[in-house]
């Protein structure tokens, strides 16, 4: 069965901005999926939302619409490029949902479309759980026991059919609202209870409860002559309970039989020929008693999701690519396997390796967040690491988390020396049992510590019996980690005098060099020395057969074993881009999207490319990007190692993020070449006091600032500057405890919780520029020219972190004095610290004037939002400029499209993941939560700006009424904004002291209760849908007022919140603008090409 | 304790002792399969070989008489980057490392495996001995030298049954009755025959076929076996008898043949074997079945081949070719009710895509029992 003729065009679909549960892996599958389909000859068009996706390159697919991803745009793309099919399974949740959508309006059959991949039925069958349940059932597969629609009157009954414990959810709820797991008869009725009143439809679902088994997954493929293969199974270190999201996993499952494993495989067969995915990938997830081995099937996906992309990374086979490739018809055994090029992909990829993942928490991002983790996903990012055994992996997988470990603990933090010094007192030392007894709980409760503190608890005396029942974790885990100890002992008692034997034992087990100088007292320097000398790293290949075919896949991990297998590609001079690491908020996909373009770049350039990440969603971390790719955590250790093995010229860090930029210091000193900027320059920037100088001479302004150790000093450089003051504390990223105080008492407030979480230290103040403009400038230079990329004006005030806020390119409200002072602050600034590369700044504007506030010379989280907006490829023009090419060769086949005037608007927006923790509020400030992006553009600025909105899921209300709370410095503001909604025909509502305001000023507004007030009050207009759009602005500080509530309930209400004047106000000019027309979709080709 | 496997190539490795301490040779192959360890221990195929797992981590969860392919172990020697020393299975009753012991399994732990493997596929499979003694390395390249050779050995007559018995009676079962001939047969294809409702008898290689004549079986079951299948002299006779009669019977017994019991069979029928240069191990191999065009995925564990050529002129029809390397995986006689299949069918360990081959057999027995 060869590939398709009937078809002419496909379709596919992306999944949008990252959000937890939904991040790079999609544009990892689409971008390979689109590559692929292309090279069959298909006329590819795609939709996708978020502007820093590779897919979303306009040179990716024939026809890109970067436009919201709702069923009217994809219908009206349908519509104007008449697909014959479209492909929805390669952009997760989002594109399997917009497909059933298409369906159901009745899009699909109008154009005669077809979904390839998997059909609508299959879709429903997978996704509605209680249909997918009976259609298990009906093959005799076992599924946990479950009720569905149960009333209170039966409920008990029904309960103890079930058996405990038992799981209540309650219908249509968002964020796991009125969801409890019930352990015992007595504790039932209650929760039952709790669950109706949550649920607006008053029902609720029972299901037997499962947790504590082990958990597996399964990634299936089949194709369209019914040939299914496993590519990977996947073991979850965390039992059921955790979501798999949020579990540490572990390739392939270690702790199954093979008639277990060989029942689990037949049961995923079984299970994608009765959902009926005609082809393409599947990820079956099983739970199976460790008491019986009796397996039950959990859910299954019907597409390619996250755990795909870590079973490509972790075995080499790319799933993505398959699917796309059955999807138009291909059969499994028609491709070639894409590693040994020789044997077919019909087979089961077999590793000689094991491979470790542990997610990536924010929880310091959201501190009022319930940390416990449960089946709501709540990490943001990953990471993955492969070593020979489960420790190494495991131990070099929590190294490159970037959480400021070393390994496995004996890194000297600080719970670890508490740990290490209560561990030597006696057993009823009364510290020593309150440590223990804390240790315990975070070995019972699941938490993103859990796995240190299993390694403590075995410090503190407790054995491998003890931890697995207090983890229910499976004991062949427990017993690895107790091995590293055992270990981690004997370096101890060695000290200083550790021999070459026990540090190749201790490299083995995946002991970095910074564990081991704190373990023995040695340096780290020496122990490098040492090893170097005696147990040289080697570097292993990942080639999907355990090395029974030859391969020369460029894809390597690192180990301490006897061969070494990663000999040079090429005589060409090799350069490193380095990595982002796992996802983080402040550091995602916008910086994968920049090392992919770099690494591309190079290879132009006519260098060896070498990758070096750890994050396997990512398109950096596909062994095609680069021209070798090694898998490995970006720490000096592991970095340094590939320099030397690769002989590499020199490194690029300025793509990845803080992480590799972090980097740049420690390499240099190493004796690495650091390509591009120099370090001292990005020191220059960094440092305040050398930037100010800076500054001073090239008499740009900057806003007033000091420095504080202590409350005094605050406030006295607090009045200094002039209230309202930002503190925050130095060396922090992503605005980590940035505040804006507006007076004495905050200052103190802040100084004293900054003081006793004794981290941080030097505070540093700046004057606020109260309600200044904020805007990015993005730029190029080379040393001798500098290439202003692009001029962002943010949508909301100063004050709010850049990667939190909306902004608008080109700006549209800025007076040609500002723009002429920011493109001329940004040349000089450039000049001046010698940027070869990329360089980011970001300015307030403030009654026409423009300051500076920080200049970051390296790749931004905005490169890929101006690429797109401008159609000028920032990141290759940058890279090629740091391996030495002049900007101007490198500008010039770009020249005619820099010079055209753009007749469009380009509006990035942001999206946050207030849903996943319902307890913080919904408050913007000067620490970014955003997890990702998306992009609007049209024509127009309100198109543009409407169209944003509607793709980051909080499409503008056409009709109805808007709700007003607002503090009372704020009222007036929102007069003209209240004035201008009226105008359009919009009803007002105001909780009192607003609607009083507004109704004095000539306003027609009903007044809702405040909370304390009674009933129907303001949270239940909300509740019950009786206003479109909350315009609230929080009262200050943490307050757990009614804003709060207010917010909170609107948000879990899904009637959507603007806190901000500047939001509200570009709300109302979208409106304005928009609200009447019909959206066009725009192909950024087509845009390009309007270019005058 | 310290370990050393040394190959008649010169290659050595130096890692830790496990299991059985003491000194023994063979032929060095490797496997694939990340499962089903002590299945493949225990499978007869596997005699006078010392087997290396690609899989870093052995043992994982522990042994149980449920994993036995037969009743002891069989490899000469087992090599792992790692044993487990602990089991976390709810069926285990012992670790690897007691059972090990107990069967007086020689094993090598915490070597590079992988460089092992990439040697072995490069030089191909070798001879090589473990030694726990305190000897030079060199000292035992020379000695693996003069180990015996598979080429040209036969190990059926070390593996096959001493007398005749009927396979698990308790069972009642009272369906077409198989004559197995036992050239190191695995459980499991006994087991899959009688939960088809088979009644199965299992004969020593050795058998005559006047012998399984007198026995009438409704079918005959050629089984997996170790060593040379040209060696096996005196399989390839009985089988070449059951041809003959079978040629000029009204009803023909149908014929099954598994691995060794393929090769034989292709021997019988005039074919000629040859050695592959690494073999087939492990549980992911891509079969073709050229009748249906569909793959399944397959174990396999052998180190000869059926010679395709070999086969042309003969009534022979070819239905199966490896994905991988284009050699035969099964065989049909044109107008008999012969077949067979290189790889296992019964899995244990690995996939079950191939199981319809025994509903088939039993179909084609059925067929006979009502002519």
């Amino acid at each position: 069965m060869p590939k398709r003729t009937d078809i002419e065009t496909i379709l596919i679909i992306g999944s949008g901005p990252i959000v937890i549960g939904q991040a790079c892996e999609f544009d990892y599958s689409g971008a390979q999926a689109v590559k692929a389909l292309k090279k069959e000859g298909y006329r590819v068009v795609l939709i996708n939302s978020n502007p820093a996706t590779i897919m979303t390159d306009p040179e990716f697919a024939h026809a890109t619409y970067v436009e919201p991803l709702i069923p009217s745009m994809v219908e009206r793309i349908i519509e104007k490029e008449k697909p014959q099919v479209i492909l929805p399974t390669l952009g997760g949740q989002t594109a399997l949902n917009l497909a059933v959508a298409l369906h159901e309006r009745g899009s699909l059959a109008k154009y005669n479309v077809e979904l390839i991949g998997a059909k609508v039925d299959a879709i429903r069958r997978a996704e509605d759980r209680e249909l997918f349940k009976k259609t298990m059932m009906g093959i005799g597969l076992s599924v946990p026991k479950a009720a569905w629609r149960v009333p209170l009157s039966e409920a008990e009954h029904i309960a103890e059919d079930i058996g405990f414990p038992l799981i209540i959810r309650a219908s249509f709820t968002l964020g796991g609202i009125g969801s409890a797991i019930v352990y015992t008869r007595e504790d039932f009725l209650a929760a039952a209870r709790r669950g109706l009143d949550a649920s607006p439809i008053h029902e609720i679902l029972l299901e037997q409860s499962v947790i504590g088994w082990k958990e597996y997954e399964l990634e299936v493929m089949r194709d369209r002559a019914d040939q299914c293969v496993v590519i990977c199974s996947i073991e979850n270190l965390d039992p059921m309970g955790v979501h798999t999201g949020d579990s540490i996993t572990v390739a392939p499952a270690q702790t199954l039989s093979d008639p277990d494993y060989q029942i689990l495989r037949d049961q995923s067969f079984a299970c994608i020929r009765a959902i009926g995915v005609e082809t393409g990938g599947s990820n079956v997830q099983f739970a199976v008693d460790p008491k019986t081995g009796h397996a039950s099937i959990i859910e299954m996906n019907p597409r390619v999701s996250r755990s795909s992309a870590l079973a490509s990374k972790a075995t080499g086979f790319p799933i993505a690519k398959m699917a796309a490739l059955l999807a138009v018809g291909y059969r499994l055994d028609e491709i070639p396997n894409d590693i040994t090029k020789k044997t077919p992909a019909c087979f089961e990829p077999v590793i000689d390796y094991v491979v470790t993942k542990i997610p990536r928490f924010a929880f310091e991002k959201f501190t009022e967040a319930d940390q416990t983790l449960n089946t709501s996903m709540k990490s943001v990012g990953e990471v993955m690491a492969i070593g020979r055994t489960f420790r190494e992996s495991l131990q070099k997988a929590l190294r490159g988390l970037e959480i400021g470990r070393a390994g496995l603990g004996a890194d000297g933090k600080s719970i670890v020396a508490k740990v290490d010094e209560l561990s030597q007192r006696g057993s009823d030392d009364p510290e020593k049992k309150k440590l223990l007894e804390e240790v315990e709980n975070k070995i019972r409760i699941p938490n993103c510590d859990r796995i240190f503190n299993i390694k403590y608890a075995f410090q503190l005396g407790l054995t491998v019996e003890d931890i697995c029942r207090l983890s229910l974790i499976d004991p062949w885990f427990i017993h690895h980690i107790g091995m590293i100890w055992e270990l981690e002992k004997e370096i101890r008692a060695a000290g200083k005098a550790m021999d070459v034997p026990l540090l190749r034992r201790a490299k083995r087990d995946g002991f970095s060099d910074v564990q081991l100088a704190y373990l023995t007292g040695l340096k780290s320097d020496a122990i490098a020395k040492m090893r170097k000398e005696h147990v040289p790293v080697t570097f292993k290949r990942v080639d999907t057969c355990a090395a029974k075919f030859p391969a020369d896949t460029p894809y390597f991990y690192s180990t301490y074993e006897e061969e070494d297998e990663s000999l040079p590609l090429s005589k060409k001079e090799r350069v490193i881009v380095l990595g982002g690491g796992p996802n983080r908020i402040g550091q995602g996909i916008e910086f994968d999207y920049c090392c992919v373009h770099a690494a591309w770049a190079i290879k132009e350039c006519g260098y060896e490319a070498i990758m070096v990440n750890c994050n396997p969603e990512t398109v950096s971390t596909d062994y095609d990007t680069s021209d070798q790719l090694f898998f490995e955590p970006l720490t000096l250790e592991d970095v340094v190692n590939v320099v030397e093995r690769t002989g590499a010229k020199g490194v690029i860090p300025q793509f990845g993020g803080q992480t590799p930029l972090n980097l740049a210091k420690p390499l240099l000193k190493a004796g690495v070449q650091i390509l591009g900027t120099s370090a001292d320059s990005i020191d220059i920037a960094e440092d305040r006091e050398r930037f100010g100088a800076l500054l001073k001479k090239l008499n740009i302004p900057h806003p007033a600032n000091g420095t504080a150790r202590n409350l005094k000093e605050a406030e006295e450089a607090a009045e200094r500057v002039g209230y309202p003051v930002m503190v925050r504390p130095s060396y922090v990223l992503g605005g980590r405890a940035m505040e804006v105080v507006f007076d004495k008492a905050q200052l103190a407030d802040y100084m004293r919780r900054a003081l006793e979480s004794g981290a941080g230290l030097p505070i540093l103040l700046d004057r606020f520029l109260e309600d200044a403009k904020e805007v990015d400038v993005d730029a190029v230079c080379d040393g001798k020219d500098v290439f202003i990329a692009g001029i962002m004006e943010h949508i909301e005030e100063a004050g709010i972190h850049s990667g939190d806020s909306a902004c608008v390119l080109p700006p549209h409200s800025l007076e040609p004095k500002v723009l002429e002072d920011l493109t001329r602050y940004t040349t000089e600034m450039a000049l001046a610290l010698e940027v070869k590369g990329l360089i980011n700044i970001q300015y307030a504007v403030q009654n026409g004037t423009v300051y500076v506030l920080e200049a970051n010379p390296r790749a931004s989280r905005t490169v890929p939002f101006v690429s797109k907006a401008t159609g000028v490829p920032l990141a290759k023009v940058a890279a090629m400029v740091m391996v030495g090419k002049s900007l101007k060769d490198v500008l010039a086949p770009w020249g005619k499209v820099i010079a055209q005037r753009k007749p469009w608007f380009s509006v990035k927006e942001v999206v946050f993941p207030w849903l996943r923790f319902p307890e913080v509020d919904v408050v913007l400030g000067p620490e970014m939560r955003s997890t990702g992006e998306v992009m609007g553009i049209d024509v127009d600025y309100g198109t543009a700006f409407g169209k944003s909105q509607a793709a980051a899921g909080g499409a503008l209300p056409k009709k109805g009424t808007i709700l007003f709370s607002l503090r009372i410095r704020d009222r007036a503001q929102a007069l003209p904004i209240a004035r201008a909604f009226e105008k359009m025909g919009y009803g007002l509502m105001g909780t009192e002291g607003t609607a009083v305001y507004l109704r004095e000023n000539g306003l027609n507004i009903q007044s809702v209760k405040k909370i304390a007030e009674g009933r129907p009050n303001v949270l239940d207009v909300i509740k019950n849908r009786e206003v479109v759009l909350v315009l609230n602005t929080p009262e200050g500080h943490r307050s757990r007022s009614d804003g709060f509530h207010i917010r909170r309930t609107a948000l879990l209400s899904n009637v959507p919140i603007i806190t901000t004047h500047a939001a509200a106000r570009a709300v109302v000019e979208g409106l304005q603008q928009s609200r009447e027309r019909r959206w066009e979709a725009r192909s950024l080709q087509d845009l390009y090409k309007s270019g005058v | 304790m310290k370990a050393i496997l040394a190959l008649e190539t010169g290659r050595f490795f130096e890692g830790a002792s496990f299991g059985s301490v003491r000194e023994t040779s063979g032929e060095v192959v490797f496997c694939t399969a990340l499962t089903g360890y002590q299945e493949i221990m225990t499978d007869p195929s596997y005699q006078g070989q010392i087997v290396v797992m690609t899989y870093p981590h052995i043992g994982n969860y522990g042994v149980s008489p449920d994993f036995d392919e037969s009743k002891k172990p069989h490899v000469s020697g087992y090599v792992a980057r790692e044993f487990s020393p602990i089991a976390s299975h709810w069926k285990s009753v012992a670790r690897i490392e007691d059972y090990m012991k107990q069967h007086n399994v020689v094993g090598i732990e915490g070597i590079d495996t992988r460089a092992l493997v990439r040697h072995l596929r490069t030089v191909g499979v070798c001879r090589g001995i473990i030694s726990t003694e305190n000897v030079k390395p060199e000292g035992l390249v020379e000695r693996a030298k003069k180990a015996g050779a598979m080429v040209g050995a036969d190990l059926v007559k070390e593996v096959t049954c001493g007398q005749r018995y009927d396979w698990k009676k308790d069972l009642g079962a009272h369906g077409p009755r198989v004559a197995l001939m036992d050239f190191g047969a695995k459980f499991n294809i006994m087991n899959s025959l009688a939960a088809l409702g088979c009644e199965v008898t299992v004969f020593p290689a050795k058998t005559g076929f006047d012998e399984l004549k007198k026995f009438n079986p409704d079918g005959i079951m050629l089984s997996n076996g170790p060593g040379d299948p040209a060696a096996v002299t005196y399989g390839i006779d009985t089988i070449r008898k059951i041809v003959v009669h079978n040629e000029g019977a009204a009803t023909p017994i149908p014929v099954f043949g598994i691995c060794l019991g393929h090769q034989l069979l292709g021997l019988a029928l005039g074919g000629k074997t040859f050695k592959l240069k690494f073999g087939h191990r492990g549980a992911n191999h891509p079969v073709k079945d050229l009748t249906t065009g569909k793959v399944e995925v397959t174990t396999q564990n052998h180190g000869f081949a059926v010679d395709t050529g070999s086969l042309s002129g003969k009534p022979v029809e070819l239905t199966h070719i490896n994905l991988n390397d284009q050699t035969l995986e099964g065989l049909r006689h044109k107008k008999l009710p012969l077949f067979s299949v290189q790889y296992h069918p019964e899995a244990c360990p690995g996939p079950h895509d191939a199981h319809y081959l025994f509903d088939r057999f039993v179909g084609l027995m059925k067929k006979k029992v009502t002519a």
